[in-house]
């Protein structure tokens, strides 16, 4: 489709780094040292590293939540590391979605205020949600149901009755909703059974290209590779010596 | 909003928890304003109970107990007074009219106050009110008697009752005047004052029922019947003490200082306002006192709260965390844990308002029957309003420290989840 392609060329990228620098103290030894990294529009990325190679770190600085001793970050082309810590913060909750490894749901919340949640810190994501189903609820239970969690009740209940697997489901909406432009996942699957690892990571992959958001996906977990548009791995892009 | 919302969440999520917290901020608050209630309203109780009354009289003594025994029924007399002493005063120049109070028996525990016709035209409470029969009339017979509002609705009577005057004080009398019952001719209007709590009778049945007694008992083999009682000369040797209301307001001090030195007979003459006065300043202290103590109260349960919030934050940092990752700014945790401590110390209060009500209902109307205090529950005072503010005010105060480590913590961890 040259439409799309002329589309993606004039987009700025996902996210681009030039000369990135991170340690955690001034005089302790760099953690990351990245020359470049890009991700493009809508490009699915299967970020691979060992445990320990700074995946998370790498992470934290693309979501703004971390700062670069030196270096630049841009996400959607917003320089990261020229805005303030809140302006940061409003631009996470604008355009990322995060998936963790594990307990990514406020225990305390029903399902579906734990899917709505972005639409809480973000009135672009609540506008958006609100566009496409009518309310933001509405667009919570169309994204479960297209993770397959329509079972009728499931809305309501307490998001710390779920099974793990639905639990990793669920932040999946959550991350979607709102059509973020980037979903960064850290090691989704890795609390999943082997055959349930594949349905996740291919659910996640099409509801991205339906809503057009680039998936920057970290994991150590190399039989997932294949489903993924490119491969990096951490190790080769990072300099650092000996990562933390 | 969304912030507020979700703090409520999160302490439902943790109920038990903050259940107790919310209950100790609640008997908190219902203690300070309890006691904040109980003192500005038995000092508003007190102050009403007479008005337009220059001077009392009794027997020389001290000035509070005089007051307390004459117009509180609270306390005995340690004399009494002639009632030829009653007598010249009376007819004083200066004096415009006078009420006799004669005391010391009672009914099924109410004080029965011997007086006449004056006490029901002269008493006055609150803003110059003088007293109102809601059925009946005033005594004329020496076995008529008139109850107070309070003696009527805990005992049940209506006028046509007889009924029996024990002598002495106590709730339990062994010692009856049974061979001379009364009857009930009048009820009066409530007055909230000690008034309700009063059986009037005249100073003539007074002295009649103790016609054939000497010296606080029957004197052996003499009976007189109501009959015979009735041919005796009713005019009584003492009274407790009287009632004065002048000519003019100016000749007060003059006429006190005559009273103190009367030649005839050791008398006491007093301005209740004065005395009332002398007695907060007396009660001040222990006032202030409590409303300390029930202020450390307060203190105390928003420590309590300080103490859970701070107990939970470390385990929910990966709470924290995810707030973060979904855009959360430092800033809306801080809010978050504050918005947390505004609903404990909201609810806390508001529970404490309703717990006093509660007790108020249950509470107010024994205190009414016992003391003579009418509680008034609804609405609360500015004042009480003021303590109120105070108390969130402080609620969150102490929401600052958890809050603001909370904000600490999520710097620090930004989104990850260390197990």
């Amino acid at each position: 489709m040259p439409e799309t392609a002329a589309d993606l060329s004039t987009m700025p990228p996902a996210v681009a780094i030039t000369g990135l620098r991170f340690r955690w103290r001034a005089n302790q030894p760099w953690v990351l040292d990245i020359p470049t990294f890009h991700l493009a529009n809508g490009e699915r990325l299967f970020l691979a590293g060992p445990s320990g190679s700074g995946k998370s770190t790498l992470l934290a600085l693309i979501a703004g939540i971390s700062r670069p001793a030196e270096g630049r970050v841009t996400v959607l082309g917003a320089e990261l590391t020229t805005r303030s810590g809140p302006a940061r913060d409003r631009f996470r909750a604008d355009h990322l979605g995060v998936i963790f490894q594990l307990f990514n749901l406020l225990p305390y919340l029903s399902v579906s205020d734990n899917v709505t949640l972005p639409c809480r810190f973000s009135t672009r994501r609540r506008a958006r949600a609100e566009a496409a189903a009518g309310s933001v609820a509405a667009e919570a239970r169309r994204l479960l149901a297209h993770l397959g969690m329509d079972e009728p009740g499931l809305v309501r209940r307490p998001a710390a009755e779920l099974s793990v697997g639905q639990q990793q489901r669920v932040a999946a909406a959550r991350a979607l909703i709102g059509g973020p432009d980037l979903i960064v996942a850290d090691e989704p699957t890795s609390a999943l059974d082997t055959d349930r690892r594949l349905d996740f990571v291919d659910l996640l992959r099409q509801e991205c290209a339906s809503v057009g958001a680039a998936l920057l996906f970290v994991s150590h977990d190399r039989t997932l590779a294949d489903r993924f548009d490119r491969v990096a791995e951490l190790p080769a892009l990072n300099r650092a010596p000996s990562a933390g | 909003m969304a912030i507020l919302s979700l703090a409520g969440k999160s302490l439902w999520n943790r109920r038990l928890t903050s259940a107790l917290v919310v209950l100790s901020i609640a008997l908190s608050v219902a203690l300070l304003l309890g006691v904040e209630r109980l003192r500005t309203q038995a000092r508003a109780s007190f102050a009403n109970t007479l008005s337009g009354t220059d001077l009392i009289v009794g027997a020389r003594g001290s000035p509070l107990n005089l007051l307390l025994y004459s117009v509180f029924r609270i306390g005995d007399p340690t004399n009494n007074v002639s009632w030829r002493s009653y007598q010249t005063f009376a007819a004083h120049p200066q004096v415009a009219w006078t009420v006799p109070l004669s005391l010391g028996d009672s009914h099924q525990g109410f004080p029965v106050l011997g007086t006449t016709e004056a006490y029901f035209q002269h008493y006055r409470h609150g803003r110059n009110q003088s007293l109102r029969f809601a059925e009946g009339r005033e005594f004329t017979d020496v076995f008529d008697a008139v109850l107070g509002a309070a003696v009527a609705d805990r005992l049940g009577y209506s006028p046509g009752q007889s009924i029996v005057i024990a002598h002495g004080v106590g709730a339990v009398s062994f010692a009856l005047h049974d061979d001379k019952p009364f009857q009930v001719v009048g009820i009066l209007a409530r007055t909230g004052t000690p008034v309700d709590q009063t059986v009037h009778i005249s100073l003539d049945g007074m002295e009649a029922i103790h016609a054939d007694w000497f010296g606080g008992a029957p004197i052996p083999g003499l009976r007189l019947s109501p009959e015979q009682v009735r041919q005796l000369d009713l005019t009584p040797k003492t009274i407790t003490a009287f009632l004065v209301g002048l000519h003019s307001k100016t000749t007060i001090f003059r006429m006190q200082r005559e009273i103190n030195t009367f030649a005839g007979e050791p008398l006491l003459a007093i301005l209740p306002g004065l005395t009332l006065q002398q007695l907060w300043d007396l009660m001040g202290l222990a006032e202030n006192a409590l409303l300390v103590v029930s202020g450390l109260v307060v203190l105390v349960g928003l420590t309590v709260m300080l103490a859970a919030l701070l107990t939970g934050l470390n385990e929910r940092r990966r709470e924290m965390a995810i707030l973060r990752a979904v855009g959360a700014r430092p800033g809306h945790i801080f809010a978050l844990v504050l918005g947390e401590s505004l609903v404990l110390a909201l609810v806390g209060a508001t529970l404490g308002v309703l717990l006093l009500q509660g007790g108020l209902l249950v509470a107010g109307p024994l205190l009414e029957a016992r003391l003579g205090l009418a509680i008034a529950g609804w609405p609360p005072s500015r004042h009480e309003l003021l303590l109120l503010a105070a108390v969130l005010g402080c609620g969150l105060l102490a929401g600052l420290l958890p809050a603001w480590r909370a904000y600490r913590y999520s710097l620090a961890d930004g989104m990850t989840l260390r197990l």
